[in-house]
């Protein structure tokens, strides 16, 4: 660097950083400008995903007993614990590499980046299994969900009569009969509190689900999934409408992180990094550190719900 | 920040120390970065074993709980906001208010919308 500032800049300017723009007067406050400009960026990332999450947060508190029959049933939390951990060391990874840009390691620069691109593709790997799981169990989104009203395919979950389109026809009103009316009574096992309460439903729940066989599995499924409220009985698609909505924007995200980070490696195989310059590496960290924190809220949302 | 951390960029002291950062960024120590690591996996396997008992209401609380207590830790030490100008934070934490503004006043009249008569619990059958 000392031999750049010697030279005449593209600006033609004497002993001028080749990496400081000229509306900047100094390298620092280039350097803090481009890391607010970042967490801008970053800010209006959170909110895009805050639609997301704002539409789960609705769809569970009003249907709870759909949320946790869906994760409980489908979700494998192994796998999801296995990605937090595969994200999470990759973004120590990443922060390593930021550090070792500052302290002009290109080695050990280059050796971090790769690790973070083998965590970001070990991840992918483990939501395309997840994912490949969905699409045989046939609860993929949509159409291609099997407690979808409007579902063609085979094994179409036995949902109550109801309107094309996906939109239940609307109950009749249901008034709760007095306690004390004996005839009434006969009907309290048709109406069921839409709310997650202590006289509520009990969900017949059985851990390890992974390791039943077929015909136990799709018994067990059964039994819980008509324990659940007539009426919401096809909101389960709604559920896997969310988590391949929330799962899949973050999957993207990652994708683009690899690219981002392969950019990253080549320019620190070419050598184009140092203790002075290394904004790309900061920023490209910074995003790669949010995929990490979107990732540390989905995996208790959607796996570990109960 | 001390001043020895906080060398002006293109300044000769600069040079004379390679282990303090230039362009007034702050270099994490490695065993600081080990550590949160350590911590975030820990508190990971505390979400995962949590979630296997039941807690009731109180298991969504401790679930988000955690990933609030990772998200932090993550944002202030490997995203360096810890050090940071606190102008980023701000940034940060106006993006989080909205995002609760729009769920928490979606939330409030979400129900008011369904097709079907809420029922409130009724006794159970004896």
């Amino acid at each position: 660097m000392s031999t750049a500032e010697i030279e005449i800049s593209e600006h033609g300017q004497a002993g001028h950083d080749p990496h400081l723009a000229h509306h900047f007067d100094t390298l620092e406050q280039q350097y803090s400008s481009a890391k607010l400009g970042m967490w801008v960026f970053l800010g209006t990332e959170i909110l895009m995903f805050g639609g997301l999450f704002c539409a789960y947060s609705v769809f569970r508190h009003n249907y709870p007993l759909v949320f946790s029959f869906a994760a409980e049933t489908y979700l494998n939390t192994k796998l999801g614990a296995l990605n937090t951990v595969v994200l999470i060391t990759s973004s120590l990874t990443m922060a390593w590499g930021v550090r070792a840009a500052q302290l002009n390691q290109r080695m050990t620069l280059i050796v971090c980046l790769i690790l973070t691109l083998m965590g970001a593709a070990a991840f992918m790997v483990v939501k395309s299994i997840e994912y490949t799981a969905k699409w045989n169990e046939n609860v993929f989104v949509g159409y291609g969900n099997r407690y979808n009203n409007d579902y063609g395919g085979k094994e179409k979950a036995d949902l109550p009569t109801q309107a094309s389109g996906g939109v239940p026809l609307p109950a009749t009103p249901v008034t709760p009969p007095a306690p004390t009316d004996a005839n009434a009574l006969k009907d309290v096992s048709q109406i069921r509190p839409r709310y997650n309460s202590p006289e509520g439903l009990v969900i017949p729940t059985s851990k390890d689900v992974v390791s039943l066989t077929p015909a136990e599995k799709e018994e067990l499924v059964n039994e819980r999934f008509h324990a659940l409220p007539d009426q919401d009985q096809w909101r389960v698609s709604v559920f896997f409408s969310c988590y391949f909505l929330m799962t899949g924007l973050h999957g993207i995200h990652v994708l683009v992180g690899m690219g981002l980070i392969t950019w990253i490696l080549i320019r620190a195989v070419r050598n184009e990094f140092n203790s002075e310059y290394f904004v790309p590496v900061d920023l490209v960290g910074l995003y790669w550190h949010l995929v990490d924190l979107i990732w540390i809220f989905l995996f208790p949302l959607l796996y570990l719900i109960h | 920040m001390s001043t020895a951390e906080h060398n002006v960029a293109g300044t000769h002291d600069a040079h004379i120390a390679p282990h303090h950062e230039h362009a007034g960024a702050h270099v994490v120590p490695g065993w600081l970065l080990i550590g949160v690591y350590l911590i975030l996996m820990v508190l990971t396997a505390i979400t995962v074993f949590v979630s296997t008992m039941d807690l009731g209401q109180y298991n969504i609380i401790v679930a988000l709980g955690v990933a609030v207590i990772k998200a932090s830790l993550v944002a202030l030490f490997f995203m360096h906001l810890f050090w940071d100008s606190k102008f980023n934070s701000v940034v940060l934490i106006a993006a989080l208010i909205f995002v609760s503004l729009f769920i928490g006043l979606a939330l409030l009249d979400s129900t008011a919308y369904q097709p079907v008569i809420k029922v409130t619990p009724v006794a159970k059958v004896p």
